[in-house]
């Protein structure tokens, strides 16, 4: 397998900028869950707001926003960049792999990335409210919805960075990013839309959806989840599809 | 979807007609979607060891040439190999020995000099310590010793050119690809730059170049090929190029008005070789030239032609360019 010795290589560099940038990683990661939980958890209950039970609501939901936005923030801003401004993805294909390894590549890296990103989140959210949030964990769940949700990040990172352009990149952000964090089952479980039928449905074109829902069911049951053939069902289906559609774009990008 | 499009022709390593072939290319063809004709039917044989130049103006097909050499541009039709290995079915194999500088600036912008050159060898398949070794070395060789921990935005753009071409010999490539390596580059950096490419090429380095700068082919290489629309117009040593011009020096007349009388006139003089109207003015392509333009004056008033200036030169390779395309090389 001659393609493993430039595809670890590759590692070993992204590995070397993660290092070096470190700090700003996990204040970039950590800051919005942070202030989220900060203020709905700790301010309001002390000030005699807010609704009960929400800490242990926003466990799931901001560990799988946070996941999902890494992968838009890590993976899809760089990538558009490396594709126009800097050029870098050019040199990158000159290395001794194929186009798809390439692309790959940077996947397997989004994906180890968002787990780091479970690790720094799930503390905060659990540690900062002043009520502890109330978890009841499965934990075959845990470890099979975590590893899809940081493969779906990786996956529409790299769709997302391959699809887009940077004059769009502010676009991405009203357009993708903002309706699909406060659309995703996150603040909510998606299982109380049932008010709100046409949005219960609607909602189901939300990959987020699948992963907040998968996360329930792992950590907070009580306040009932997806049906479980549908979380991975769907969780499947959208790694499967950015993925393909990633890496299409990928090479369609790079080779003409 | 890097599936070649045609059956694999012909040959493996010790097939190849010609053994010293550095590269070679049969009837390489790249038509764009939309019908654009960039290369066409293109013949090319460099040699081991070759500093050879694609030199034409923008859009005559050379960085699609590059391209399709290097993997990034699928051909429509041809052939091509590097040392023997062929270009269409055996990408990774090639672009293993090559060395690629594009004409965008694609180094990383997150590292410093010193690890472009590291991580560049780790790619290629460099163990650590022969990658250390390598980007010191390389490092030296484009003079940037000093600038070993600088992030590459805090180098200038001649230092960051240095960077690109010291980046693409980290694996010692058997052939170097250059696509316009100046453009840009102040001419003290461009000076600087030449030397070091000609110091490869002593070292035996294999070069392709492309560049609009005639100059540049001139100085640099030792075979030209002059590209327009995709075709090769014509190849050899600058000398030679230069040599089928068939004239020591060209006059360049402003004249008003040109008639065909007056043309006509000149041809006449004795000494003159042929008269050409091209882009900048009346050219006469002549043998000696010191004892002509006073009768260039004299012709002119005789045929009451107002003559507001003659300027003199020898041929280049601007001209061979000009006189196969009647067109300027930088438009």
């Amino acid at each position: 397998m001659a393609f493993i010795q430039p595809f670890m290589a590759m590692m070993e560099r992204d590995l070397r900028v993660l290092r070096r940038d470190l700090v700003p990683f996990l204040v970039r990661t950590a800051m919005q869950p942070f202030l989220f939980v900060f203020v709905f958890t700790y301010v309001q209950p002390k000030i005699g707001a807010g609704a009960p039970g929400f800490q242990d609501v926003l466990v799931p939901g901001l560990i799988a926003s946070t996941v999902i936005f890494q992968g838009i923030q890590a993976v899809a801003i760089p990538l558009v960049m490396e594709f126009s401004q800097t050029r870098e993805i050019e040199d990158r294909v000159m290395a001794p792999l194929p186009v798809w390894g390439i692309a790959a590549q940077k996947m397997t890296f989004a994906f180890l990335q968002s787990l780091l990103v479970v690790l720094v989140v799930f503390p905060l959210v659990y540690i900062v409210p002043v009520n502890t949030p109330h978890l009841d964990i499965s934990p075959l769940v845990l470890v099979t919805i975590i590893p899809l949700g940081a493969l779906l990040s990786a996956s529409m990172g790299l769709l997302i960075g391959t699809a887009v352009n940077p004059r769009q990149i502010t676009l991405v952000f009203a357009l993708i990013v903002m309706p699909l964090t406060f659309l995703g089952a996150v603040y909510y479980p998606w299982s109380q839309l049932e008010a709100i039928r046409w949005l219960q449905v609607i909602t189901l074109l939300n990959p987020l959806v699948y992963l907040s829902e998968g996360l329930r069911g792992a950590l907070t049951p009580q306040y009932g989840h997806m049906n479980y053939v549908a979380v991975y069902a769907g969780l499947i289906v959208c790694c499967v599809g950015c993925t393909w559609g990633g890496v299409h774009m990928f090479a369609k990008r790079v080779l003409s | 979807m890097t599936t070649p499009q045609v059956e694999q022709q012909s040959p493996p390593r010790d097939n190849i007609p010609k053994q010293r072939l550095t590269i070679q290319t049969r009837r390489l063809t790249k038509v764009f979607p939309g019908g654009t004709r960039a290369v066409d039917a293109l013949d090319l044989e460099i040699e081991d060891g070759e500093f050879f130049g694609l030199l034409g103006p923008n859009g005559a097909g050379k960085t699609t040439t590059i391209g399709m050499l290097t993997t990034r541009v699928v051909p429509t039709s041809g052939e091509m190999w590097i040392a023997g290995i062929n270009v269409r079915t055996l990408q990774q194999e090639v672009k293993r020995i090559i060395g690629v500088v594009t004409q965008f600036n694609t180094l990383d912008r997150r590292l410093t000099a010193w690890e472009n050159l590291y991580h560049h060898g780790r790619y290629f398949g460099l163990s650590r310590s022969d990658s250390r070794r390598e980007a010191t070395h390389v490092l030296e060789l484009v003079r940037l010793e000093e600038r070993r921990n600088s992030l590459v935005d805090a180098l200038s753009g001649g230092m960051q050119q240095r960077l690109l071409i010291g980046r693409a010999l980290v694996h010692r490539p058997e052939v170097l690809f250059l696509d316009e390596p100046t453009t840009g580059i102040d001419p003290q950096g461009r000076l600087a730059l030449w030397d070091i490419l000609l110091q490869l090429h002593r070292e035996g380095q294999t070069i392709l170049l492309t560049t609009h700068y005639m100059e540049e082919a001139e100085r640099l290489c030792q075979r030209v090929a002059i590209m327009d629309h995709g075709k090769i117009l014509a190849m050899g040593s600058p000398d030679e190029l230069k040599g089928s011009v068939g004239a020591e020096t060209i006059m360049t007349l402003q004249a008003e008005p040109i008639t065909p009388a007056f043309i006509a006139a000149l041809k006449g003089i004795s000494g003159v070789h042929s008269v050409e109207e091209g882009p900048r003015g009346l050219q006469v392509f002549a043998g000696d030239s010191r004892r002509l333009i006073p009768q260039i004056a004299e012709t002119a008033l005789a045929q009451d032609v107002e003559l507001s200036d003659i300027s003199v030169s020898t041929p280049t390779l601007e001209t061979v360019f000009m006189r196969l395309t009647g067109r300027e090389l930088r438009d």
